[in-house]
Formats: structure tokens, C-alpha cells, sequence
């Protein structure tokens, strides 16, 4: 019974637990609630879209899943450790050991070779020079573009800088692949690419979690969470999702 | 830190106009700071050099002798028996100003004529040309010698070596010229110049003078530390004797030099501190560069802290741009100081070497100019919020 409990315990430990999450802004004199009462666990394994329309709430959501932001209250544990107490400096080490993130903007540094630029998660977690450069490369062979290293951004097409992008999420090796509308500026072929490859990147193992105001995107996804004025109003398996809110959109 | 070095050369690079005018501020600053500093250390320091040229250890003794107090040589030779460690040389001065000189039938107008002792030329450090200087016996037999300058014998005499075979007439009295003493000052070897002298035994000089006192003594302490104590001994003989200061006064050559010495210590620091203003003016630049730079790189830095870096990290960034752009402007500051120093020291004639204390000085202010002004905007960089720094484009 103990036994079973522990090893429960230890299969069933969500990467991501939020528990009665607010997220409130004030605006003037108005209290504006971006999150309200968040209850949401993910698993390691999971392939999760968060759908909203434009001012739902899901950005911000997708902020504190990225330990980018802390919540107003309520908890947040990620990986194990709750955020919610964490300084500046303890957020960018959780951000940096787990978590991929991948931006509708690439958001690749024009200035840096695509070497350095997959490079620079690996940086700032103190891994030795050698060793990062071969990471970084093995990183961009998987996105196809190992042979492109020493060029720069703005030589590449946008579904190429989307495939660096996602292949400097890949560097660190982390927990949680979090991407922002990666198909937001990428026309539908291209787009159709990416989601192929984030599938193909699910089924090696990885966790990931999508932001989108697409639903034909998100039944990409395995599991869909619809977030509606700062509440989930839908949280369940992609198939029942489709059924429920593909034709009203 | 290696890479924030890279990161911070290639920011330069990128920005080649605007880091070029940053860094101006910084250049003429610190090139000010040197070609100041060293122009007037170089000229001050040849005129502390023509003053150690007179002697650093002279020390020289004016009294208003009267009837009933005064000081004799008998005095002032005693006074070195007191003291034979302190004192290497001694020699009264007494000047014969109304004296009627005579060469053959030419008048000698404007030749300064002193009665000194055998000790005048090593005070003077003079060296002798042709023949000999004063001997003791000279002055203890008041003989009817004189030692002249190069002026008096090549104007008069032809040369050295034909004057010291003839003689010269004093107030009627007959001088043979025992000695002649070198060149002095080529540019002004004139009438009334350094060169136109003649030493005769102050002895004999004491008995030609009006008043038959001896107002004026010139002496040299055996090393510049004792010309304190010789002074202060001096001074303490001499109220004794005159039991009023002022009519005496003992002036020592080093503490001229000292006094010019501190002059020149207030002077430079006085330059520096104005050329420094300069440097002040520079690192507002590099303060005003290094915030349109964080504003102009926000997403970057929204980027960097997405990934992981940590606001020291960010940080450093910034801040070491900051200090090797005010660097690399303090280093182009030095060379081109550097020669500006070189060449208007040629321009002015004097030995002007930039000083190294200059050098190390405008160097360390132009890193810390660099440090201290780049961290203010690395600060603000590094408190960016990554949500707000991602969202601007």
C-alpha cells in the first residue's frame, strides 16, 4: 500500500501543477483578471494546446508557464519547485534548465551566427565551450540546418529561422518545450512543417505545450485547454474538443 | 567574460561612427590630461634644473653691517670651525660697484668686480680656463692678483693664454691676471654679461671698499640635507650678533627649489584637475551611448533572460562594453597625447617626456570612467523585465 503510494507518487508527479493560480492587473482603478483561479496539471509526455481568442488570458498563462512572470497568487510548481517565491535570478535558472521556448518571432539574435545563437541556452548554463558547440550543432542536425551554422538569421527563410528556433530549444536538453503561435508568422506549408516536426519531437518523448488562437492548430495538439476571460472553460482530449468547439471557433 | 569581451568588441564594430565619437570624448580628454601635465612638468622641471645649475647647496648671507654690531670674516670662519662636517666652502662677496678698471688706456664700463675667497670657484663651480684660481695666500697676503672671465680676457687681451701674462688696473692699483676662467654663457657673452668679471682676495677687495665691512657671504653645505640646520645655526649666530632680524638674511638655494617644487605640484595638479573636468564631460557620453544602446538592444536583452541569463550576466554585458570602448579611447588618448607632447615640446624648446604617472593616471580614469558610467545603463538593462523587454520591437 505504501509502496504503491510512493511509486504513485513518483509516476504521477505533474512537470507542471498550477493550484488556484490568479494572475490580476491593475489598470487605473480596475482590477483586471488575466488569470482566474487557474487549476491545470500537465505530465511529463504530454502534447497540451492552450487555445484562446486575443485578450483571453492565455499569453499570460503561457508567461508563468515560462517562469517569465509570477503569479498575483495561488501556486505554481513547476517542475517540482514552486515559482511563486522565486527571485529574478532563481527564474532565469529554472527557465534555462527547463524550459524550451519557441516564439511565433523565432526571436533569434540577427547579430549571431546560428551557431551561437543555438549556442546560447548552453551559455548561460555553464557548459564548457566544446562541449556546447557540439551540442548546439547535434541541436541544428535535427532541425536539418547543421550545415547552415555559420550563417547568420537573416539569410534564412522564416520557416528555417523557425527550425533554428526550435533547435536552440532543444540545446538544453529541458523538460518542457513551450511554444508561442510557432506557426503565427509562417505561411500554411511551412506551418504544417512545424507541426509535423513538434508531432514527430512528442512522440521521441518530449513534453510540449502550444499557445494558439487557432483552432485548426490546436487539434494538432492531444490534449486542448480553452482559456475564456481568464478561466479554463475546456479541458479535455482533442477528439472530445473538436466535437465540442470546432464549429463555433 | 570571454564572451561578453567578444560581444562587447563586435557591439563597438557594428557602430563604428558611434563608437568613434564616444570615444572622442575620451581621446581629447585624455590627451589633454598628458600633453598638460607633461608640457609643464618639462618646463618647470629645466628651471628647477637651471637653479640646481647655481648650486643646490649654496646658501647665501647678506648683513647691514653697522659700527658697533657686525659680522667679520673672523666671524664667519669660525662659524665653519664649529661646524667642519656641515660646511665645504666659504667665501666672503664683496662687490667694488664704483671701481675704475683699467686695460692699457680702455675704460672697462660694466665689469663686475667682487673680492672673493679661495673657496669662490668650487662654489660657483666654475672651472678654470688658463692659469690658476686664488690660493689662501693670495687672500692671507692680499696680494695683488686677480682671476678674470673669458669675456674680460678675449675682449681686452686677445685670449686667455695672452691675458694671464699681463694685468689689469684697479682704482689706479696694478692686478696681475693669475687665472682665466671658461666660458660661462655663449648667448650672452657681452658687456655686463656672465662673463664679465674679475675676482681679486677679498682682503685686499675689503680694504679698496668704502666702508671696510663685509655685508655679503656665500657658502656651501657638504650636502643639500644640512642647508636646514646651516641655516637655522646661521640665523641664530647672526641675532646674536645684530639682535634684530632684519638686518640679516640667510637664503638657501634648496629651499627656493623646494618652494618652486611645490608651486609646480599645485600648477600640474591644478591642469590635471581642469583637463579631468574633460574626462568628467566624456563619461556622460559613454553614460548618454550606453543608454540609447540598452533601449536600441531591449529585445535582445529580452531574448538573453528568456534563455536563462541572469541580470549579473546581463550586466557584465553592458558594463564591459562601457569599459573597453572608454579603453580603447583612453589608449588612442595616450598615443596621440603622446606625440602632441613630443611635438610641441620640440615647437617650445624644451625636454617635454610624457610622465608616466600622467600616462597610468589618465589610463585608470578612463576605465573607471568606463565602469562607473557604464553602470548605471547596465543596471537598467539588467532589471529589464523579460515579458516587456520580449514584447518591443
Amino acid at each position: 500500500m505504501v509502496a504503491e503510494a510512493i511509486e504513485d507518487k513518483h509516476m504521477n508527479t505533474p512537470l507542471i501543477e498550477m493550484k488556484n493560480e490568479y494572475k490580476i492587473y491593475i489598470m487605473g482603478t480596475e482590477q483586471v483578471y488575466a488569470n482566474d483561479n487557474i487549476n491545470l496539471k500537465i505530465y511529463n509526455g504530454e502534447f497540451v494546446a492552450i487555445v484562446g481568442k486575443s485578450g483571453s488570458g492565455k499569453s499570460t498563462l503561457m508567461n508563468i508557464i515560462g517562469a517569465l512572470d509570477k503569479p498575483t497568487s495561488g501556486k505554481y510548481i513547476l517542475n517540482g519547485r514552486d515559482t511563486s517565491t522565486m527571485t529574478d535570478d532563481e527564474l532565469a535558472d529554472i527557465r534555462n534548465q527547463t524550459i524550451g521556448f519557441i516564439f511565433q518571432q523565432y526571436n533569434l539574435l540577427p547579430k549571431l551566427t546560428l551557431l551561437e545563437n543555438v549556442e546560447l541556452p548552453l551559455l548561460y548554463a555553464g557548459v564548457k565551450a566544446s562541449e556546447r558547440r557540439s551540442r548546439a550543432l547535434s541541436s541544428l542536425g535535427r532541425v536539418g540546418l547543421k550545415e547552415k551554422y555559420s550563417q547568420y538569421p537573416n539569410q534564412l527563410s522564416g520557416g528555417q529561422q523557425q527550425r533554428v528556433s526550435i533547435a536552440r530549444a532543444l540545446a538544453g536538453n529541458p523538460s518542457l518545450l513551450l511554444a508561442d503561435e510557432p506557426t503565427g508568422a509562417l505561411d500554411s506549408k511551412t506551418s504544417r512543417e512545424v507541426l509535423n516536426f513538434l508531432k514527430q519531437l512528442h512522440s521521441e518523448g518530449n513534453t510540449i505545450v502550444m499557445i494558439t488562437h487557432d483552432n485548426s492548430i490546436a487539434l494538432e495538439a492531444k490534449r486542448v485547454v480553452r482559456i475564456h476571460d481568464g478561466k479554463i472553460i475546456f479541458d479535455g482530449d482533442t477528439e472530445e474538443y473538436a466535437s465540442k468547439f470546432q464549429t463555433s471557433n | 567574460m570571454l564572451q561578453s569581451f567578444k560581444l562587447a568588441i563586435k557591439a563597438i564594430l557594428s557602430n563604428k561612427i558611434r563608437s568613434l565619437l564616444t570615444m572622442l570624448g575620451i581621446i581629447i580628454g585624455v590627451a589633454a590630461v598628458i600633453i598638460l601635465v607633461s608640457i609643464v612638468s618639462g618646463y618647470m622641471g629645466q628651471m628647477v634644473k637651471q637653479f640646481e645649475e647655481m648650486g643646490v647647496n649654496k646658501i647665501t648671507i647678506f648683513c647691514r653691517n653697522m659700527t658697533t654690531r657686525h659680522m667679520d670674516d673672523n666671524d664667519m670662519y669660525s662659524f665653519w670651525d664649529e661646524h667642519p662636517n656641515l660646511i665645504s666652502g666659504l667665501s666672503p662677496s664683496v662687490s667694488l660697484s664704483n671701481a675704475k678698471v683699467k686695460s692699457g688706456n680702455e675704460n672697462l664700463e660694466s665689469t663686475t668686480i667682487i673680492g672673493v675667497s679661495e673657496d669662490y670657484l668650487d662654489i660657483q663651480k666654475y672651472k678654470i680656463e688658463e692659469g690658476r684660481g686664488l690660493v689662501y695666500a693670495d687672500v692671507a697676503g692680499r696680494s695683488s692678483v686677480c682671476i678674470v672671465g673669458a669675456y674680460v680676457a678675449n675682449t681686452f687681451y686677445g685670449s686667455s693664454d695672452k691675458a694671464i701674462e699681463d694685468s689689469i688696473k684697479i682704482n689706479g692699483k696694478p692686478f696681475s691676471i693669475v687665472g682665466v676662467i671658461e666660458t660661462q654663457d655663449e648667448d650672452n657673452f657681452d658687456e655686463g654679461g656672465t662673463d664679465d668679471f674679475i675676482w681679486i682676495p677679498y682682503t685686499v677687495a675689503t680694504k679698496m671698499s668704502r666702508n671696510g665691512y663685509i655685508n655679503n657671504y656665500v657658502l656651501t653645505s657638504s650636502d643639500t640635507d644640512y642647508t636646514n640646520e646651516i641655516t637655522t645655526k646661521l640665523k641664530e649666530k647672526l641675532y646674536n650678533i645684530f639682535k634684530n632680524e632684519r638686518l640679516y638674511n640667510v637664503t638657501a638655494n634648496s629651499s627656493i627649489i623646494k618652494q618652486l617644487n611645490e608651486e609646480i605640484g599645485t600648477l600640474t595638479a591644478m591642469l590635471a584637475g581642469i583637463a579631468g573636468i574633460s574626462l568628467l564631460v566624456a563619461g556622460i557620453g559613454v553614460m548618454n551611448i550606453m543608454l540609447v544602446s540598452v533601449t536600441e538592444r531591449t529585445r535582445e536583452i529580452g531574448i538573453r533572460k528568456a534563455l536563462g541569463a541572469r541580470q549579473g550576466v546581463i550586466m557584465q554585458q553592458f558594463v564591459i562594453e562601457a569599459a573597453v570602448t572608454s579603453t580603447i579611447g583612453g589608449i588612442m588618448g595616450i598615443a596621440i597625447g603622446a606625440l602632441a607632447t613630443k611635438s610641441i615640446g620640440a615647437m617650445m624648446e624644451i625636454e617635454a617626456n610624457p610622465t608616466i604617472w600622467a600616462v597610468i593616471l589618465s589610463f585608470g580614469v578612463s576605465v573607471a570612467i568606463g565602469l562607473i558610467f557604464g553602470y548605471l545603463p547596465a543596471k537598467s538593462a539588467a532589471k529589464l523585465n523579460p515579458i516587456d523587454a520580449l514584447r518591443t520591437d
